[in-house]
């Protein structure tokens, strides 16, 4: 009886995913980038890739309970590795306009030579698992080292390799393969994915970024929902229990460590792929504290609300309070208060008051259909006679 | 008692944090289908020949076998080999340490001083996490589901489990809800769901009332005869201990006092000097 029932959840999960993604598809035709709500197809483009980016960092610092800061420099590491591998043989001098580039291989442009349009898109996944798989390389040789560590001096040691992997990547003597301190550009972008079908044009550049984001975190879940799942809460509920029940905690917080940097990889690249530029630049600390808010602001260990979390900060930062940089806001014109930076101004005050009245943060430790599920209380019989 | 094989064997154990030898010098051993009790004043070392058996601890010296394998060994090296205070600290050379996790694969399983289980998870997924330790699957197969049969069958021998511990109304309550007696038994189902050949129950009975003390007691004993395991524990309870022990060790400072079947220890000056005391004081 048990496994009719979650067969069905898993089920109306799986039809409400497919429905969302038919929508996005649709606004994708519908919704142009110049109309008023073109903004709209923004904030879903980055609410996605942030939604990854916050979920895979929810795998590790809410799950496993190891409190790292590192994501923003395996999401680098992602990015470029997707940008690199991807930008056509054609412009690639021009984006390498100071340095003779050292890798001249795009997987999207050599397999479109066999098998066309298909083969760009086999071409761009692959360069999308290989961005990952460099992540998570990177991943598991510091995290040999690291993850002896324990709560802050861990958080430390994470945020001092990001940091480190930044520098390293605009350093002008790795710039044949990093163009040093210049950005990436003319890569697979977003922007770009078409679908041609009987002549018609359809677009594709919110689509995919959300597939993408979507598929990602459906693995995400699986494996939170799996034998490893529940080791990794165990190790994060009482270290010495889940040691004492034979969970080996260095193995198992590697895997999660590998896993959730795989994923921030994936992120990194998708971002790469919605920004249309990749510079290490961008991959500064403060992107990691802001995935860390969305995470807390969504719940920590609750994944729709890392979701959730990503959107509404996406769609506050980038969209509904953006009237507060440029002078009218709600109908209210005030440009001298209405200035570059305001936006900042209100949106912490947002934040702190979010905090100091959801400490749990909007989802709690509950997913989204612990919401619909009706509370059945029993209460807790007391040892009696 | 007929000449049994042996499932677990201490030897020359000695444990020293700094200069303070916590555990000096304790050999004992358990045979199969054993109950054995180590009982002593607070701060005697009992807990701490537990971490060292359960490997928590490494041992400064000494050697332990389990199931007929020698699993832990070590002696005085390093810094520690000017400050050693014990004895026989030439007897052994190899350097065994394993973690915890490995002994509890090899068949060895415990329970804690002050509970730990897992807060945020219910009673049933508290014993579920145990069956971990003996899955077949990786990441992949586990995510993707390939190891649906073997979820399966771990999810029926949970609830047959919690079935025979009496919890089975309880499992889909938080583990932390639960009243404190059967947190305690919920933590020695949870040990008990990774097959153990040896249990190490440490103060199973702290913080009971008598007749929950009472309850455990038997639990403790059916516990022995349907899952055919060997059971050491710590405990003050001297009814307890009395009652269902089957061999008693007593420390004090860390040294082995005394050691023997119950009546012998009731009746050793040494204990009632070091911790029984007067025979009418016994019950606390």
């Amino acid at each position: 009886m048990i496994q009719t029932r979650s067969k069905k959840n898993a089920w109306l999960a799986f039809l409400a995913v497919l429905a969302f993604l038919t929508l996005i598809f649709v606004l994708d035709q519908v919704i142009k980038p110049t109309d008023r709500l073109g903004m709209l197809l923004i904030v879903l483009q980055k609410g996605a890739v942030y939604a990854l980016a916050a979920v895979s960092m929810n795998l590790l610092n809410g799950y496993t309970g190891l409190f790292s800061l590192g994501h923003a420099g395996f999401m680098l590491l992602g990015a470029y590795t997707y940008a690199i591998f991807t930008i056509p043989d054609k412009s690639r001098d021009a984006v390498y306009q100071y340095y003779d580039a050292a890798v001249r291989f795009s997987i999207p442009e050599q397999l479109s030579r066999h098998m066309g349009g298909f083969g760009t898109a086999l071409g761009i996944l692959i360069a999308l698992i290989l961005a990952g798989a460099v992540a998570a390389l990177l991943a598991w040789l510091i995290g040999l080292p690291v993850l002896r560590l324990k709560s802050d001096y861990l958080a430390i040691a994470t945020l001092g390799f990001a940091e480190i992997i930044r520098a390293l990547f605009q350093w002008s003597k790795l710039g044949p393969i990093t163009n040093g301190s210049n950005l990436l550009k003319n890569f697979a972008r977003a922007s770009k994915f078409k679908l041609e079908i009987a002549g018609a044009k359809l677009s594709l550049s919110t689509f995919v970024p959300v597939l993408i984001a979507t598929v990602s975190i459906a693995l995400i879940v699986l494996i939170v929902n799996s034998t490893y799942g529940r080791a990794f809460k165990a190790i994060r509920d009482d270290e010495i229990a889940a040691e004492a029940m034979g969970i080996n905690l260095a193995k198992h917080k590697m895997i999660a460590f590998v896993t959730s940097s795989f994923f921030a990889g994936v992120a990194g690249a998708t971002l790469a792929m919605v920004l249309s530029i990749a510079q290490a630049n961008n991959f500064k600390s403060a992107m990691t504290y802001e995935i860390l808010l969305m995470v807390v602001l969504g719940g920590i260990g609750s994944i729709t609300g890392s979701v959730i979390g990503s959107f509404l900060f996406v769609a506050a930062s980038e969209w509904w309070l953006r009237g507060l940089d440029s002078g009218k806001f709600l109908g209210i014109e005030a440009p001298n208060i209405f200035r570059n930076g305001f936006r900042l101004v209100v949106f912490s005050v947002i934040i702190m008051i979010v905090v100091l009245f959801f400490r749990q943060g909007i989802m709690g430790e509950k997913e989204l259909p612990d919401l619909f599920r009706k509370k059945k209380k029993t209460p807790v019989k007391e040892a009696e006679s | 008692m007929t000449e049994q094989k042996k499932i677990l064997s201490v030897e020359h154990v000695t444990m020293q944090f700094g200069g303070v030898v916590a555990v000096n010098d304790l050999s004992m051993e358990v045979r199969e289908g054993e109950i054995v009790a180590i009982i002593g004043p607070n701060g005697a070392g009992k807990t701490t020949a537990f971490n060292v058996i359960t490997g928590v601890y490494a041992p400064t010296n000494g050697r332990v076998y389990f199931d007929g394998d020698c699993v832990v060994e070590n002696h005085p090296h390093g810094k520690m080999k000017k400050s050693y205070l014990g004895e026989y600290a030439d007897l052994y050379k190899q350097v065994k340490e394993p973690t915890p996790d490995q002994l509890t694969k090899l068949g060895m399983a415990r329970t804690f001083q002050n509970i730990r289980l897992w807060k945020s998870m219910t009673v049933f997924d508290n014993i579920l996490v145990a069956k971990h330790l003996k899955r077949s699957s990786n990441l992949f197969s586990a995510a993707f589901r390939f190891n649906r049969a073997e979820e399966e069958n771990n999810r029926r021998e949970v609830l047959e489990l919690l079935k025979i511990v009496g919890l089975e109304e309880l499992k889909d309550e938080l583990a932390t809800s639960l009243p404190y007696g059967k947190q305690r038994r919920l933590e020695i189902a949870r040990a008990l769901a990774t097959h153990p050949k040896l249990l190490l129950l440490d103060e199973p009975a702290a913080g009971m009332n008598p007749q929950e003390t009472q309850e455990l007691t038997q639990f403790i004993g059916q516990i022995r005869k349907d899952f055919d395991v060997s059971i050491v524990l710590i405990e003050h309870h001297m009814d307890l201990v009395m009652d269902i022990s089957d061999r008693i060790y007593v420390l004090d400072f860390g040294r082995l006092i005394a050691q023997g079947v119950p009546e012998e220890i009731r009746a050793n000056e040494k204990v009632i000097d070091a911790y029984l005391g007067v025979v009418d004081d016994a019950e606390n």
